[in-house]
């Protein structure tokens, strides 16, 4: 099989970072209302991410869709694995299992326990 | 939709809201939100109950669906807030 460039780059990207949000715009200037979201919650979760703008690449764009089987954006890769989309992310967080998950996964955060 | 046998389906067209920003279709069917209450949903997880829907809804999703938010319940799992 022919390897997809886009494919691999995405590969690349959630294998490189251990948080990552492919988003509409940047986490600076979200240029969509979940994405904004989105990176809301990484905020106050003070977890470190990456944020791969999906706007700039057309081939990411739609290949993300394909890759995570899933239609919309924003998308959050945490070590790797698919966790969801922002509706998935803010029940999560209201719920504290993405907190538990970051915890989980070991990856450093400057949110504290309550 | 109906294919999931809800017992509580709410669709909101949130379009209007919508209507001036930035990569929006402005067609006034471009943004939704669905609050489904189904028997199906018992004992998936989030990211099953969300394939589920997004697989009826693909012809939509891929054509003049901009956005959409989903809440997939199964019965007697609390309400989303707002």
């Amino acid at each position: 099989m022919a390897s997809d460039p886009v494919k691999d780059t995405i590969a690349k990207t959630i294998a490189d970072n251990d948080v990552v949000l492919f988003m509409k715009g940047t986490k600076q200037f979200p240029q969509c209302g979940f994405s904004a979201t989105a990176v809301k919650i990484l905020e106050h979760l003070g977890v470190p991410f990456k944020d791969v703008n999906v706007l700039e690449d057309q081939g990411i764009r739609e290949g993300i869709k394909t890759f995570s089987n899933w239609p919309t954006i924003p998308q959050l890769y945490v070590k790797g694995e698919f966790v969801g989309g922002c509706d998935i992310m803010r029940e999560m967080y209201s719920a504290g299992e993405l907190h538990d998950l970051i915890c989980e996964k070991g990856i450093p955060h400057s949110h504290q326990h309550a | 939709m109906i294919a999931l046998r809800p017992t509580r389906l709410d669709v909101i067209n949130e379009s209007e809201l919508h209507a001036g920003h930035r990569n929006s279709p402005g067609t006034g069917d471009s943004h939704f939100r669905i609050l489904i209450v189904s028997e199906v949903f018992s004992g998936k997880s989030r990211i099953e109950r969300h394939r589920l829907i997004n697989d009826l809804l693909k012809d939509e999703l891929a054509g003049g669906i901009h956005a959409l938010a989903l809440s997939p319940l199964a019965p007697g799992e609390p309400l989303p807030k707002g």
